[in-house]
């Protein structure tokens, strides 16, 4: 795609043409779903009121959007400078990341435009979603005034674009604190349910298991993110950014490996608490192992492979099999062991006016990461404020 | 401070986080155990002789839809059916045992003391009011459907095909009924007395009752009396409830002591985070300047040595190349002085030579 958005600059290239068709297709289906309600596009129902528009778009996008607290705690608080070139493409996917969640749930909840009621109408502080909502919705602007030197740098607002500067080290250390608290309350949603998610799931340690896996699935992001960004973009990039991916490629590989045998260990400290050891031995339990010896154990130890040999392909794959494993995570926690109780014929399985509205976000997020990086300074430092940082 | 708040603090700031489970209790602020005035329905099993005309009342007094198959066709109830956005209760029908007479169970919202859909609505749709019921105010309600997913009894429905104005739907024991001093829809209608309406107390009392005076006719168990923390409406039964669609496994703990452990964690995040933040970077920035400091000595130190030594190196080239000027000073004045003394001795030389040629010449004067 590199040599034909080169080549090719004002005609379109043949993913441009399959994404314009999702756009289209989005567009058809949002009028259904606004016009028809949710019934009309989605096979949701009264056992199963949550669907892949909560376990993809709203579970695994908070998830692997985490790579924008991770990457810029990593360079601004824990002085790894040598990662300063993607701090940006980070904090660009974190914010799209978020602003697409933000987006999808509009097709999800029954009335959109109440959307801010939780926080200026009626707060109902009991509740987790309360939690995730106000963290969300926080971390969003947090993430927006992040980003935005890019843009006022593209726009030319030097002025502007310092006084926002300034605010580095305190949006960073906020994005934090607002991370660590909305990703594990999405985990701890499921708490108040344990009679419908099946018990090698639920467990009192729903929130650190969300956080503890946000880290890699973050920096697994980061990783994968940048793969497909070099393929695309690398003419774009600067000799700051090219240096930075690669230190970023083997110190989060690193990182991801040593956290992930954090998780691993929570997960058995989680089975030991519950005594759950049992349920190993049923269908459910070969699921529950594929799920974290195929997905986190495998990536952990080809991340550590990968970080000791300096082996950077090797590390990319591990990143894609690590993003894939976040997905399968979430979607059996909101939907597969999720009424595991129920009878086949009650189960969900999502229709594909579903999934057409969900490629749709990604589609939109895909065509927006695009239309920036090609524009404005995200893998290269803008002329005027070279060595301005810090 | 008293002890007893201190506690309190205590748990809700720290040990609720790390033992979520554990300590739910002291994270939560009070212990609630219920209106004691509430009010409740108790529903006789072993009495209801699934007529189905509880649903059709409260089809009436809450103006639902009108159902395909009308009320009186009893063959509905031969799939196992859940309420849904037109119908607030259902009555199913079980054979606990092949050969024996079927049992009925009605199903509609059991309002639930401390309600797992109150607390999990993140905009207060849902009250539970003193008098017993979970009341809905869907002029809030942003459509999440959090709620289904709390509610352990799989109650709230929601109206899916609604494109602009979806609401939750659930039984509300017709609390507007009850305020005005009369019984709730299905249990006025029931004909064979399998509801009873009365304060929840009392409905506990009278359950027991039955139960001691019948052993063999129900079951001791007195569902709803402790369920999730104990619910206002309440069954007895002949047959286990587990037989008859209700669920056993659900326990006993009020649905918001789940979560309140993990609530509890956020003032300890955003109390610990920024502090320790902060702390985490004043020490890298500190480790930084000291690195910084320590190279920029280092840089210092070798250049002070390197020009000591330049200049060392210096003033040794300078003597050396004074020595040697001077060495090839004396060499050309050496060299002058001979070529002098040279010059000197043939002028001397030449002159004994011409006074010997002019003292021949008055020699040979003098003999002539």
């Amino acid at each position: 795609m590199s040599h034909s958005t080169q080549t090719n600059k004002g005609g379109m290239s043949p993913l441009m043409v399959v994404g314009g068709i999702f756009l289209l297709l989005g567009l058809w289906l949002t009028f259904q779903r606004f016009y028809g309600g949710l019934g009309a596009v989605t096979n949701l129902d009264d056992n199963n009121p949550w669907g892949i528009w909560i376990g993809f778009d709203l579970l695994c996008g908070v998830a692997l959007a985490a790579g924008g607290y991770t990457t810029s705690a990593a360079c601004y608080i824990f002085g790894m400078k040598r990662f300063h070139g993607a701090v940006r493409p980070a904090i660009l996917t974190a914010f799209l990341g978020y602003a697409l969640v933000v987006f999808a749930l509009h097709y999800d909840v029954g009335r959109p435009w109440r959307l801010p009621y939780p926080i200026f109408v009626s707060p109902g502080t009991t509740s987790l979603l309360f939690e995730v909502g106000l963290c969300v919705f926080l971390y969003l602007t947090v993430l927006f005034i992040e980003y935005s030197p890019v843009a006022l740098e593209w726009l030319g607002q030097k002025r502007l674009r310092n006084a926002v500067h300034k605010l580095t080290l305190v949006l960073t250390i906020f994005g934090v604190v607002l991370s660590t608290l909305h990703q594990s309350s999405l985990g701890a949603l499921f708490l108040i349910a344990p009679s419908k998610l099946h018990p090698l799931w639920y467990s009192s340690y729903l929130p650190l298991f969300f956080f503890v896996s946000s880290m890699f699935a973050g920096m697994s992001m980061v990783i994968f993110e940048g793969t497909i960004s070099h393929k695309n973009f690398h003419d774009k990039m600067d000799e700051d950014h090219l240096s930075a991916s690669e230190n970023v490629v083997l110190g989060f590989a690193k990182a991801s490996c040593v956290v992930m045998c954090g998780y691993l260990a929570l997960k058995l400290f989680g089975l030991a608490m519950d005594d759950n050891w049992h349920y190993l031995g049923t269908g459910w339990g070969a699921w529950f192992l594929f799920e974290l010896l195929g997905f986190v154990a495998l990536p952990a130890l080809l991340y550590g492979i990968g970080a000791r040999e300096k082996n950077v392909k090797l590390i990319r794959w591990t990143a894609a099999l690590s993003v894939l494993g976040i997905v399968l995570n979430r979607f059996n926690i909101s939907l597969v062991a999720f009424n595991y109780h129920l009878p086949a014929s009650e189960r969900y399985f999502p229709s594909w006016q579903e999934i057409g509205i969900s490629i749709f976000v990604v589609t939109v997020g895909v065509f927006a990461f695009r239309f920036i990086v090609t524009r404005m300074p995200i893998f290269y430092e803008h002329p005027d404020y070279k060595e301005s940082h810090h | 401070m008293q002890r007893r708040t201190f506690l309190k603090l205590i748990g809700s700031a720290g040990l609720g986080a790390a033992l979520p489970a554990a300590t739910a209790k002291a994270a939560g602020n009070k212990a609630f155990t219920g209106y004691p005035d509430a009010m409740g329905v108790l529903f006789d099993a072993t009495k209801c002789i699934g007529c189905r005309k509880c649903e059709a009342a409260c089809n009436e007094v809450n103006e639902l839809p009108k159902p395909e198959k009308p009320f009186d066709d009893l063959s509905v109830m031969n799939a196992k059916r859940r309420t849904d956005a037109k119908t607030y209760t259902v009555v199913n029908k079980f054979v606990p045992v092949d050969g024996r007479p079927p049992v009925f169970a009605k199903t509609q919202c059991n309002h639930c003391q401390e309600p797992a859909c109150a607390s999990a609505c993140f905009v207060k749709a849902f009250t539970k009011t003193p008098e017993g019921a979970v009341v809905y105010d869907a002029s809030v309600c942003v459509g999440c459907r959090y709620c289904m997913v709390a509610c352990p009894f799989s109650v709230p429905a929601y109206e899916y095909d609604e494109p602009l104005t979806p609401r939750v739907m659930k039984c509300t024991m017709c609390h507007p009924r009850i305020l005005e001093g009369k019984l709730p829809g299905c249990v006025e209608i029931c004909p064979k007395q399998a509801l009873l309406f009365g304060k929840r107390s009392d409905l506990i009392k009278t359950a027991w009752e039955r139960i001691g005076n019948e052993p063999g006719r129900y079951l001791p168990h007195v569902y709803g009396e402790k369920e999730m923390g104990g619910t206002n409406w309440l069954y007895i039964s002949g047959a286990p409830f587990q037989q008859i669609g209700m669920r056993e496994d659900l326990g006993n703990t009020p649905a918001p002591e789940l979560t309140s452990g993990a609530l509890a964690a956020v003032p300890v995040v955003v109390g610990l985070w920024p502090v320790l933040l902060t702390g985490i970077y004043a020490v890298s920035k500190r480790k930084d300047r000291v690195a910084k400091e320590e190279r920029e000595a280092a840089v210092a130190e070798a250049v002070t040595a390197a020009k000591e030594k330049a200049a060392a190196k210096l003033a040794d080239e300078l003597k050396k190349a004074e020595a040697a000027g001077k060495r090839l000073a004396d060499a050309e004045a050496r060299k002058a002085v001979e070529a002098y003394k040279q010059e000197l001795e043939e002028k001397a030389k030449a002159a004994a030579a011409a006074a010997d040629e002019s003292g021949d010449e008055s020699a040979d004067e003098k003999k002539e």
